[in-house]
């Protein structure tokens, strides 16, 4: 800091940092993607390990017989089903009381704010079926909880099925220290948003549910099961919960090690683990895995059923069987022993998971990316925008020297008005708060004017704010303030920058991936934005490089990486529903990303907006 | 007068503690009354309200000798008279139940007289049995000075699992108040006998339980616990730093118990106004001479049920005890030890008191993980052992096995048979159970051994009755800054509405939010008419809410209040900050309406004149209820982090913040040197000659 102290060297230092500041950003911003797709490269990153001591060293057994009968429950389950045309209640109840559980039910209704066309469903009505199996001398404390969605069609059923076959043998073993809880829930999240809120009596996105009543106390940890095939060729791990929350790493841990304990393909985003890191095509695949991985964290909804209990610090999975075209087969005894298996280790848990990692990246299941190595190539990117900031603060600060150079003095006042900045930064956070509120309200407008369902009438009405304010806002600091001056936009832009910076750097603190992506595409438009370049082709760039637009490739990414390309048409509806999508999200669940997108990144890249057309 | 009256009712309260006894044994009761009758006729009766009401009885029936008994404990002189708020409303509330024990012994009696007249005779004529064998050991005119009675109680339950509870009662005949030496022991256990004379304890209750009681599959357990230890005791009103006493008495009670009773220390210990009266005789009702503390943490295992075990007579060598094998014991879906000391009258006439040592296991056996599901019990398969001998130091050993659901057979089968059939009135229904007189030889059978079997027959083992109360308890909400406890009490009685006592101890580092307390029932806002609430003192003492609410018929009632959780030193937090912190189960205390009191089948067969008026005094029974304990998460460091946490900020903090400080708060300006000595005196010079410097 001496360095800074004396004031020559200083000058030095600022001199070099004002002169290289373009190349070192450059450097920058290339050295954080570097560093990101590196992450993906096997000997950069850890092998997984078990943390947890109490599922670690201990042995356990499984002797889970009974895969063939709980085929049958299964089938049994799906003519219940099919009978009474959704959710078999009675028969779920008088089955569960049969094996010795204590059964009880949970009803609930919501009405989603707009049709949900991805699903077919508006208002919902449902009921959850679950049962306690009591563990023998344990005071109710602590639960497990093992979950089955009864989906609709044909789907799921041996998920039911397995469960309530492992619900007979678990009740006829002494060593369960936690109760389990044994859950079928019906229309998918939002009959675990119902549980889940029932069984915390909270209330945070309104929905209206019947109190719960039975506890088994504080739940450890919750595994949710979706297997719709009797026979299966992999189980695939899904982690990314509610707003990019993940569950502690011994969870995957503990997964991967059942299914190479007992032999079970496992994949991870639908992905098999390849030895050959050293090749091209092994380095690709990783990359894809992660990539796939951090579009799915970005995205901030539950991927599964498990994701919304991430947010009442429960730690859950979900597991998913599936069945391509693969040889080697796997029976419902094999799945129902691994999952023996797992909760005989759940059951040892002396303390709640919190010994292994809660952020983390996975480029396959047995090896990960901690917060310590993926944080590096977010703050390489978070620094150009320091960079640029310091660099203005210099050019602000030395600008009265100019005028002592007598070039032009006596027009420059000290500084711009209050106003001038103010007034842009008020109306690009008037045109988000427009951009979040107005797309619901105005459904039923849209609906009467327009020949559009009420889901599109929300999407494009979404779209079309999002488009008007690229029209709106620019330009009116000059009807207070006259002509804007060169100091006026130095200032907006100082202020986007660090209110970009703190944004971004909050965000990927809690959701790496978003923050990221975010960065990736805001941050050289944040950086290089000036009044004096080339007005179209700057307008250009920065329709391209928006948050929508980033929207719109990453849903092409996702498309590619799962190796299902798609049209453009096809894209551009899947880009629509994905809107949609996330505003149900936010509406039924609680995910935050369409607020903040809203809220906070679109007025900051509205600032950036009018920097370009600054006069 | 209103003294006097308060004195009745502290006296009426100190008896519904009783009901369980004389509910329980009401059998063992008349066959003692009848010695004590035929015996103690020197007896001068005393000259007080007790003697008029027993003028008003016809003497020559046991049961109304019984109830005299009683009244004449409640008119006993009473001392210092307490005008105690509390006290006032836990009487007005209990003496309801004064009296339910005679009405279930007119119920009982009546009962056997009008149905089972040959059954009750026989049971009569066995009871002779033990008490003619008795006599040589202990002559008629002067009551056995130590005696010792044991017993099973097994009740098939309706889940298809088994509820075995054995009571094993040591009466000890000793003055050990009076300042007089006590050095010979008897049947009462020595270690136990020193400690509760060097207190000057008055009554202890200790209990510890290893799993939680199924009210809602169960019923009600003869005798309720709460999951981990749970200890109050009576001290005598003569003991003056009760705190000391208290502290000691934890610590050497942990020592005989071998359990974690030390960790009882002013943080968990509490004195309920209302909640727990003294059970036995006394008109003490203090509560500065009352400590009660649970720990919901401790785990009861074998080393705990040994020494438990060494207290009995006969230790685990023969009598009942034999059957308590640990491994057996404790593969079962509860168990629950207790031991409970308390002052009781020494006879009917209740002139001199003796001490009752009852020590309680119960035991509920799972069906499930039995094995094989095969729907059959026998004492074999339950304890791993068969019964061939009463210990030979009891006056009285039994084995009860509840038919009441199964009079005809149809729901299980009962092998080998007994003709001896015994009904009590238990927690307010009337109960029918089949008796085994270890004692008898006749009881062993050829084999010499008696293992009963139980065979259920009907694969639905019917529809239980649903118990009246239950209770229930839960955190709410999520996040680690604030949260709500939830306690629900349930009402299921159709049309009777009944006041419940709710105790709720909470442990400090759960800051309590007392304005956001709220009692609400069929979504209406419930006044409590007595609320004492002690708030908690940080690291000193815990908080304390007592309440008395009415619970509508058929209703829930919730009382929800909202905590902040505390930031504790890192000193404080236990081994495993991740598991949870306890917080121990509330106590939910209530005057029951009785199941017998509830029938209103008129068409049932019974005496007309036995059924006009609905008789409200015998009409409820005393009941409690525990909760299930708490798990609840506290803000908890990393705790292998703070090392690394602590260099780093603190280097970010004195390097970064350090200069970025000054670099934002200094300005900085190039300061000429200053010019060297030769130079000032030359211009010091150039200055005197008016010359311009240099």
């Amino acid at each position: 800091m001496g360095l800074l102290s004396d004031p020559n060297r200083r000058r030095a230092l600022t001199k070099l940092l004002t002169r290289l500041n373009a190349p070192i950003c450059v450097m920058c911003y290339l050295a954080g993607v570097a560093w990101f797709m590196g992450l993906a490269f096997e000997p950069f990153t850890l092998r997984t390990y078990m943390s947890e001591n109490a599922m670690g060293s201990t042995m356990v057994e499984e002797r889970f017989p009974a895969g063939e009968r709980a085929l049958a429950t299964g089938r049994e389950f799906a003519a219940h089903k099919k009978k009474v045309g959704g959710m078999p209640v009675d028969w779920l109840v008088k089955t569960m009381q049969s094996r010795g559980l204590e059964v009880f039910t949970q009803s609930f209704t919501r009405k989603l704010p707009f049709p949900d066309e991805n699903k077919e469903r508006y208002m919902v009505r449902g009921t959850n079926v679950y049962g306690i199996l009591r563990a023998p001398r344990a005071p109710r404390t602590e639960a497990l909880v093992l979950s089955a969605p009864c989906s609709e069609g044909n789907n799921n059923n041996q998920a039911v099925g397995l469960l309530l076959g492992l619900a007979q043998y678990f009740r006829s073993q002494i060593h369960w220290a936690k109760d389990i809880i044994f859950l079928v829930n019906e229309h998918d999240l939002i009959g675990m948003q119902a549980w889940l809120e029932g069984y915390h009596h909270t209330n945070t996105t309104g929905g209206d549910w019947s109190p719960l009543q039975g506890r088994g106390g504080s739940i450890q940890a919750a595994l949710s099961l979706e297997l719709s095939s009797d026979v299966i060729t992999s189980l695939d791990l899904v982690l990314e919960g509610l707003n990019g929350q993940l569950p502690n790493l011994d969870l995957a841990n503990l997964f991967y090690a059942f299914c190479q304990k007992i032999g079970v393909l496992c994949t991870i985003q639908g992905k098999l683990q390849r030895n050959d890191w050293d090749t091209t095509s092994g380095y690709s695949h990783a990359a894809q895995t992660m990539m796939l991985m951090v579009l799915k964290q970005a995205s901030g909804r539950p991927w599964g059923d498990h994701g919304l209990f991430l947010r009442y610090h429960i730690e859950a999975a979900s597991i998913r069987g599936i069945n391509s075209f693969r040889q080697y087969k796997t029976d419902t005894t094999t799945i129902g022993r691994l999952l023996e298996g797992m909760y005989r280790k759940l059951n040892n848990l002396l303390e709640r998971l919190h010994q292994s990692y809660f952020f983390y990246l996975m480029p396959s299941l047995s090896r990960f990316v901690s917060i310590g190595y993926y944080m590096p190539a977010f703050g390489l990117l978070a620094v150009i925008l320091l960079l640029r900031a310091l660099d203005l603060w210099v050019q602000l600060g030395a600008s009265p020297p100019g005028t002592e150079d007598g070039v032009a003095g006596g027009v420059q006042p000290s500084s711009p008005g209050v106003l001038s900045i103010l007034t842009p930064v008020v109306i690009s956070h008037m045109t988000g708060v427009a951009l979040y509120t107005l797309p619901i309200l105005s459904q039923e407008m849209a609906v009467q004017h327009f020949p559009v369902s009420e889901t599109e009438a929300v999407v494009l009405t979404a779209i079309a704010i999002y488009t008007a304010g690229l029209a709106l806002p620019h330009n009116t600091h000059r009807l207070l303030q006259g002509e804007g001056t060169e100091e006026g936009w130095r200032v907006l832009k100082l202020v986007a920058l660090l209110y970009l910076a703190v944004l971004l750097g909050c965000t990927a603190l809690i959701n790496f991936s978003l923050g990221f992506i975010l960065a990736l595409s805001l941050v050289p438009i944040a950086a290089f934005i000036t009044p004096h370049t080339p007005k179209a082709l700057s307008a250009a760039i920065m329709v391209l490089l928006s948050p929508g637009c980033t929207l719109l490739y990453c849903v092409f990414l996702f498309q590619e990486l799962q190796e299902t390309p798609v049209s453009l048409q096809d894209g551009w509806m899947l880009f629509l529903s994905v809107i949609s999508q996330g505003i149900l999200d936010h509406a039924l669940y609680g995910s935050l990303v369409y607020p903040l997108l809203a809220l906070l990144i679109y007025p900051c890249w509205l600032l950036l907006w009018n920097i370009l057309f600054w006069k | 007068m209103a003294a006097h009256k308060c004195n009745i009712f502290m006296l009426a309260f100190v008896l519904c503690g009783l009901t369980y006894v004389f509910v329980r044994a009401d059998i063992e009761y008349t066959n003692h009354v009848k010695d004590a009758e035929s015996g103690a006729v020197d007896i001068a009766p005393k000259t007080n309200i007790g003697a008029s009401l027993q003028s008003t009885k016809t003497e020559d029936q046991t049961q109304t000798a019984e109830e005299e008994r009683q009244w004449e404990a409640e008119t006993n002189p009473a001392d210092a008279p307490s005008d105690n708020k509390a006290d006032h409303v836990h009487d007005t509330m209990q003496n309801l139940d004064s009296r339910p024990a005679p009405y279930a012994k007119d119920q009982t009696q009546e009962a056997a007289e009008e149905e089972r007249q040959w059954e009750a005779t026989e049971v009569k004529e066995a009871d002779h049995g033990p008490d003619t064998m008795q006599t040589p050991d202990v002559p008629p005119p002067t009551p056995a000075k130590d005696q010792f009675q044991e017993e099973l109680v097994i009740r098939p339950l309706h889940s298809g699992d088994i509820y075995a509870s054995f009571q094993f009662r040591t009466m000890w005949d000793t003055d050990f108040l009076r300042g007089s030496k006590v050095s010979h022991y008897r049947l009462f256990p020595k270690s136990l006998g020193q400690v509760i004379s060097k207190f000057s304890v008055r009554e202890l209750h200790i209990s510890f339980t290893q799993g939680y009681w199924r009210t809602m599959q169960w019923g009600q357990p003869f005798l309720p616990s709460p999951p981990g230890a749970e200890l109050w005791v009576w001290f005598q009103d003569t003991v003056t730093d009760v705190d000391g006493a208290w502290k000691e008495l934890t610590n050497v009670l942990s020592g005989i118990f071998c359990a974690s009773l030390n960790f009882i220390d002013s943080t968990n210990t509490v004195q309920p106004s209302a909640s727990f009266k003294p059970l036995g005789l006394g008109n003490v009702t203090d509560q500065r001479f009352l400590r009660y503390a649970v720990l919901p943490r401790e785990i009861v295992c074998t080393e705990n049920l040994t020494p438990w075990k060494k207290l009995l007579p006969c230790g685990s060598k023969a009598g009942l005890a034999v059957l308590m094998k640990s491994e057996k014991l404790f593969h079962s879906s509860f168990h629950s030890q207790a031991l409970h000391f308390r002052p009781v009258c020494q006879d009917w006439k209740c002139k001199s008191t003796v001490w009752e040592l009852r020590q309680t296991l119960n035991v509920v056996f799972d069906l499930h993980t039995s094995g094989q599901g095969k729907r059959e019990w026998s004492l074999f398969k339950m304890f791993s052992r068969t019964l061939t001998e009463a210990c030979p130091l009891a006056s009285s050993s039994k084995v009860y096995v509840d038919v009441t659901d199964n009079p005809q057979g149809e729901l299980f089968e009962l092998s080998p048979t007994t003709p001896l059939l015994s009904q009590a009135v238990v927690l307010g229904d009337r109960r029918t159970y089949s008796v085994y007189d270890l004692t008898n030889q006749a009881t062993f059978g050829q084999t010499r051994s008696l293992n009963m079997l139980l065979r259920w027959r009907a694969a639905e083992s019917g529809d239980m009755l649903r118990p009246l109360l239950h209770g229930e308890r839960y955190v709410a909400g999520y996040g680690l800054q604030t949260g709500e406890i939830h306690t629900l009490m349930y009402n299921n009685h159709p049309y009777r509405a009944f006041p419940v006592l709710l105790l709720e101890t909470v442990p400090w580092y759960l800051r309590l939010y007392i304005h956001t307390l709220t009692v609400t029932s069929k979504g209406r806002d419930n006044k409590p008419s007595y609320i004492h609430y002690q708030p908690s003192k940080d690291r000193l003492r815990p908080h304390l809410l007592e309440m008395l609410v009415q619970l509508p018929p058929n209703s829930v009632t919730e009382v929800t209040v909202q905590f902040e959780r505390a930031l504790l030193k890192w000193t404080e937090y236990t081994p495993d900050p991740n598991h949870g912190f306890y917080v121990g189960s509330s106590v939910i205390s209530a005057l029951v309406p009785s199941v017998v009191a509830m029938d209103t089948n008129s068409t049932r067969e019974c005496p007309l004149f036995s059924s006009f008026f609905p008789c409200k005094e015998e009409s409820s029974y005393f009941m409690r209820v525990y909760t299930e304990p708490l798990l609840v998460n506290l803000p908890t460091p990393d705790f292998s982090m703070p090392y690394n946490v602590i260099c780093l900020t603190c280097t970010v903090v004195a390097v970064g913040y350090g200069s970025l400080y000054n670099l934002l708060t200094r300005t900085f300006q190039v300061e000429e040197p200053s010019p060297g000595l030769a130079k000032r005196l030359a211009n010091i010079i150039r200055r005197l000659r008016g010359v311009p410097l240099l």
